[in-house]
């Protein structure tokens, strides 16, 4: 800015001046008269005040009181309700505790201070002597370093102070604690606990499932055989779990390279959505849709899981299945890519 | 009234009409539900079949067909098992009032003898799940934690973790669980009713479905041990309670701190 | 530091007194604050609410501490909790659950604690509402406007590494998002992800990571920006409303001592006593109904605590695919391909990111737009400022929207509507509702001011109706008292100020823009009545409406 030549004509950082149109203008009375409270002028309403003041300091008193009973004689609970209650005492004691204080102090300060409003003037918050005692004060420090004379001093340091911070970035690198190279570490990503012949089971009992076991209109929430193993189940389940159903292969549309995928109807699909990875758990076994109940994306399980309504941007992913010489259910291989959100690195497959 | 139509010029007034408002909504909105529960027979003699049959031609062959072969209006019904039946009919899912989303609870229509009869000529259609006996319902028997790990797998995704219910697309909903009886919960599980999967013996186990009715009736029975759940809808409800009763009541405090006295 | 009389105190308090103010000099600090002025105004107070929330954030947080363990260990629960007995979960669910069941009191603390969570970021919002709708970021408070919007993204950063320490289902399945959210950024969102989890998701690190952040960086960030914030308020003193005898040079209000302090003082307590109040009677986040976190199973309504809800709303009202165009774009490259992950991309970072943008540079904007290089310590009436309460309408609208959005599920099953038809009338308010909301907004200011206008031309209506000699009825206006008339008449009368030529005489495509900014938001407005309007009004008393145009009398430029 600093184009005022047109502007009102006073100076920019004063308060608003009188301009030629505001000469027209209404005058400020000032402060409206002074209104006496009750308590000011009649001494019986002053010491009823007085005396509420106190009476809610006591009923301060009285709720701190309460919340040691509470404590105390409710002891430790063992039943639910009995926890229910000796919370809401609690939370009650402390209630009038607290309140009792807040309201006695305001209550004190409304009626029994003077309620006078008083003006004060509001100061300059950079007055124009400080400015410039400050300009050269900073001018003699400066001259005095001498930075500006000497440049090779100013230009390594400005190079070492840029440096210097470098290190503390990268002794983050350490926080991935699988100890594997940064391609290691995104192709893993990419695979699951899936592979040929690895059984279907139930979650969380880790059961084998019979192909005869999954009727029309069931789905089983499946994890690989083994993952109750590990010793950290919980990476591999998240990246494994497969919602298993079984469709009237006369409503199926499949595609040419997936006609082997499914075992008579019977198909497994990543149950993890490919949207931000929340469960797509829900099962409409009318409409044969799946839907992720975080963010409302929708699958047809019927066209391979296409995505048809909500965020989601990807199919599902398919495990091909088959079943075993005992009529188990088991993985053909691994899922042909990777399962879950989308990332940077991870392609079309 | 003089003093009504005074006072409706003050600065709270538009406040307690909104109030008011609220409060009637709300009272309204409380004063519904009402769940009904139904105890059924086992072992059907012909002439309960054949009662049933005549229930069923007055009652339900509009929409199932007169041989409950099903229509376009209806599924078919051989092979669906009493069980379907007694949940159906027992919870006032059927009949149904008119084609919607999804049949709802409503109050029941028939009485036991006749859901009985319903059930006895449907079970002769074909083979389908049986009414449970009271042996697989009898929650003394189960274990409610684990239970409550196959509910939180296997339902809580459409019916919610403390089972109040949930959204499916397009108009259609998984119903709150509170109040429904064990029967009609085991019922629903074997059945898999409107859009809600079928969990067979071999899916989930008799045992585990008897932990998870075991599981349900006693989230219900406990309560609620923080107080009030603000029903059960996670952080939603919290962050409307906190942004309308919480910051109500601190703006009714600031007023009043900063009002003066008389 | 030598005195020449020495005083000697009379009281055991006189001498604490004494011994303290000789050794470091209190009588300057009384002598500063003990009578400054604060104005008082009940809209003025939820600066206080915020501060005072932190400060109950910071007690029950530390009890909390004392019972935690932040550490995914599995462990087999064995509390008192029935449903749960037996079952595996991490030690940090089993410790919260402990807190919760077998720590007397406990349930009561993690309840103050998440409610004055939920509270202290309500309250830091409607504060920052209230600066804004009332113009008390302006000139010289723009700095501090930027530390309370870095105060509210503190607030918010505290939120949610806490909301997601009890390693629930709920929470577990929240960073299951927000690591989905993390993967979507280009280049590096996948090693961050890897990092911040210690490998894949979820990990056994990220809650004890979080918890450090949580109880350490986040709230000593929040402490120094209080403190900066503080300093700045009473180097700038307090802002209030206009009225008669407040000016742009004084300050009128109650001295800290003994009023103030007494009310502030006092304020604590109310909070504290209202949030027990809540703490004792309503639960919030009944970690025992969601069970600990495991990757399969996730419950109906999972949704975020409210402050993180627009970004939520936000991912599930992007549509995954343009018609056949997949957002979860591959972008083929020399080397390969490579995924551009739009459609989470976008919601999770284009609207927030907007929304702060404007936020943070609003203060600019306005200056620059009005050309008002003045101090301001008087506040706008949020109707004498049309163009502002427009846009700060609009802002809140889409915010909303969004916020709605998270809870679509919720709308759909209790008001008995598709689920799909309330995201896609949510994807239509997204864009219309701002629009519509910045429309309504200003023409309801606006009609506001006229109303004011009315009421100083034509009187206060008494509601007395009388009849003449000729016997035709008229309502009596009594006329304003000065004080009420000085309310009504006394505000900032911004104006359209057309591109001004530099000293070149040419004009820039800046000024052209600020010209044209200028123009669509200052157009239309209500002039304040002068004395000699009131006085022409008076002369021709019951003449027809005022007039409310623009009088050119009074226009900056001559």
């Amino acid at each position: 800015m600093g184009d005022h030549s047109h502007g009102s004509p006073d100076d920019s950082g004063t308060v608003a001046k009188a301009g030629a149109g505001d000469l027209d203008k209404f005058q400020d009375p000032g402060l409206p008269p002074h209104r006496k409270r009750l308590a000011d002028t009649d001494p019986h309403a002053e010491k009823r005040a007085e005396r509420q003041v106190a009476l809610l300091f006591i009923i301060s008193i009285i709720g701190t009181l309460s919340f040691f009973i509470a404590y105390f004689v409710l002891g430790r609970p063992e039943d639910i309700s009995e926890i229910r209650l000796q919370n809401a005492m609690l939370g009650l004691g402390t209630t009038f505790a607290m309140l009792g204080i807040g309201i006695g102090i305001v209550h004190w300060a409304k009626t029994l201070m003077p309620d006078h409003e008083i003006s004060e003037l509001r100061h300059e918050i950079r007055p124009e002597a400080d400015r410039q005692d400050a300009e050269q004060i900073i001018n003699q420090v400066v001259e005095e370093m001498g930075i500006a004379r000497r440049p090779l001093i100013r230009n390594t340091l400005i190079g070492a102070i840029a440096l210097a911070p470098i290190p503390a970035i990268f002794m983050f690198r350490d926080l991935d604690r699988s100890g594997k190279n940064a391609g290691a570490m995104v192709e893993q990503l990419r695979h699951t606990m899936w592979d040929t012949n690895v059984r279907l089971t139930r979650d969380p009992s880790g059961t084998p499932i019979k192909a005869a076991d999954v009727q029309l209109g069931s789905v089983f929430h499946v994890i690989p055989e083994g993952l109750n193993d590990l010793e950290d189940p919980l990476n591999e389940k998240a990246k494994a779990v497969v919602l298993l159903m079984r469709l009237d292969p006369a409503l199926m549309h499949v595609s040419e390279e997936r006609k082997d995928w499914h075992h008579d109807g019977i198909v497994a699909y990543s149950k993890i959505c490919t949207h931000v990875g929340c469960p797509v758990a829900l099962y409409e076994q009318q409409t044969h849709h799946l839907l992720c109940p975080c963010h409302q994306s929708t699958f047809d399980l019927t066209q391979e899981c296409k995505v048809i309504f909500g965020p989601a941007g990807r199919p599902l992913p398919q495990l091909p299945i088959t079943v075993d010489s005992d009529g188990f259910l088991v993985a053909q291989s691994d899922f042909h890519e990777p399962v879950g959100p989308s990332y940077w690195e991870r392609g079309s497959n | 009234m003089k003093a009504l139509s005074q006072r409706r010029r003050h600065p709270l007034a538009a406040v307690a009409l909104l109030l008011m408002g609220l409060l009637i909504t709300g009272g309204l909105y409380m004063a519904a539900g009402s769940v009904n529960e139904a105890k059924a027979a086992t072992g059907y003699s012909a002439s309960d079949i054949q009662e049933g049959n005549k229930l069923f031609v007055a009652n339900c062959a509009t929409c199932h067909g007169m041989n409950a072969e099903g229509s376009a209006d209806g599924p078919s019904l051989i092979g669906v098992g009493a069980a379907a039946v007694d949940f159906q009919v027992g919870t006032g899912r059927m009949p149904m009032q008119m084609q919607g989303p999804q049949a709802q609870a409503k109050p029941v229509q028939f009485d036991d003898a006749q859901i009985s009869q319903l059930a006895a000529y449907v079970s002769s259609l074909g083979a389908g799940p049986s009414i449970p006996s009271e042996d697989m319902l009898d929650t003394s028997q189960g274990n409610a934690a684990a239970g409550g790990t196959v509910f939180r797998v296997n339902c809580a995704m459409c019916h919610n973790a403390a089972a109040a219910g949930g959204a499916l697309t397009r108009g259609k909903f998984a119903p709150s669980l509170a109040e429904v009886s064990e029967k009609h919960i085991y019922e629903a599980m074997v059945t898999g009713p409107q859009n809600m999967p079928v969990f067979n013996d071999s899916n989930v186990t008799a045992e585990e479905k008897r932990d998870v009715i075991t599981f349900l009736k006693e989230i219900e029975a406990q309560g609620s041990p923080g107080g009030a759940k603000l029903g059960s809808l996670g952080p939603v409800s919290e962050g409307l309670f906190i942004w309308t009763a919480g910051l109500g009541i601190i703006i009714a405090f600031t007023i009043w701190l900063t009002s003066r006295p008389s | 530091m030598s005195t020449t009389t020495e005083y000697t105190p009379k009281t055991s308090t006189g001498r604490i007194a004494n011994f303290v103010d000789s050794r470091v000099g209190g009588s300057a600090m009384v002598k500063e604050f003990g009578r400054k002025i604060f104005p008082d105004h009940w809209s003025f107070m939820f600066g206080e609410v915020a501060l005072y929330t932190f400060v109950l954030l910071l007690i029950s947080g530390t009890f909390l501490t004392f019972f935690f363990d932040p550490s995914m260990t599995h462990v087999i629960y064995d509390g008192s909790y029935n449903p749960l007995k037996g079952i595996g979960m991490s030690a940090a669910m089993s410790s919260t659950m402990d807190i919760s069941f077998d720590v007397r009191g406990g349930l009561f603390m993690r309840q103050v604690h998440h409610w004055s969570a939920l509270l202290f970021v309500a309250s830091v919002s409607v504060h920052m509402l209230r600066v804004f709708f009332t113009g008390a970021f302006r000139k010289p408070r723009e700095l501090n406007w930027v530390v309370g919007g870095l105060l509210l993204i503190m607030a918010m950063a505290a939120g949610f590494t806490g909301y997601s320490l009890p390693d629930d289902l709920l929470s577990g399945n929240g960073l299951r998002i927000i690591d989905g959210v993390i993967k979507s950024i280009p280049l590096v969102g996948t090693y961050i992800s890897l990092f911040l989890f210690g490998g894949e998701f979820p990990g056994t690190v990220v809650i004890a990571r979080l918890y450090s952040l949580h109880i350490m960086i986040v709230p000593a960030i929040i402490l120094l920006l209080v403190a900066v914030h503080l300093f700045m308020v009473v180097v700038h003193k307090h802002t209030q409303y206009p009225g008669p005898g407040r000016t742009n040079d004084n300050v009128v209000g109650f001295p800290v001592g003994p009023v103030y302090a007494a009310k502030a003082g006092g304020f604590f307590f109310i909070v504290f006593g209202i949030v027990a109040l809540i703490s004792g009677l309503f639960t919030i986040n009944p970690i025992w109904n969601y069970g600990p976190y495991d990757p399969s199973p996730v419950s109906a309504g999972t949704q975020p605590d409210w402050y993180i809800g627009f970004v939520d709303g936000a991912l599930r009202l992007m549509p995954g695919t343009l018609g056949n165009f997949s957002l979860d774009w591959n972008i083929p490259l020399p080397w390969g391909d490579n995924s551009l992950v739009l459609n989470v991309l976008l919601p999770a970072l284009v609207p927030a990111g907007i929304m702060f943008t404007i936020m943070f540079t609003w203060p600019w904007i306005e200056r620059w737009v009005t050309k008002d290089e003045r101090e301001h310590h008087l506040l706008d009436r949020p109707r004498n400022a049309p163009f502002r309460t427009g846009m700060g309408v609009a802002g809140v609208v889409s915010y909303c929207v969004m916020w709605a959005a998270a809870s679509s599920d919720l709308i759909a099953t209790h008001f008995h509507v598709s689920l799909n038809d309330v995201t896609y009338w949510l994807r239509a308010l997204f864009f219309i509702g701002p629009i519509v909301g910045f429309i309504v907004a200003r023409r309801i200011a606006l009609s506001l001011q006229r109303k004011d206008r009315e009421i100083v031309l034509h009187g206060r209506e008494t509601g007395v109706i009388q009849m003449s000699p000729e016997g035709t009825f008229t309502e009596r206006h009594e006329p304003l008292d000065p004080y009420k008339l000085h309310q009504l008449v006394n505000y900032e009368d911004r104006q359209y100020i057309p591109a001004q030529p530099d000293a070149a005489g040419h004009i820039s495509a800046d000024e052209k823009r600020r010209g044209a900014l200028s123009r669509f938001f200052f157009e239309d407005r209500v002039a304040p009545v002068t004395p000699s309007e009131l006085a022409a009004q008076h002369a021709a008393h019951g003449h027809g409406p005022a007039e409310i145009e623009d009088s050119s009398t009074e226009s900056i430029e001559k």
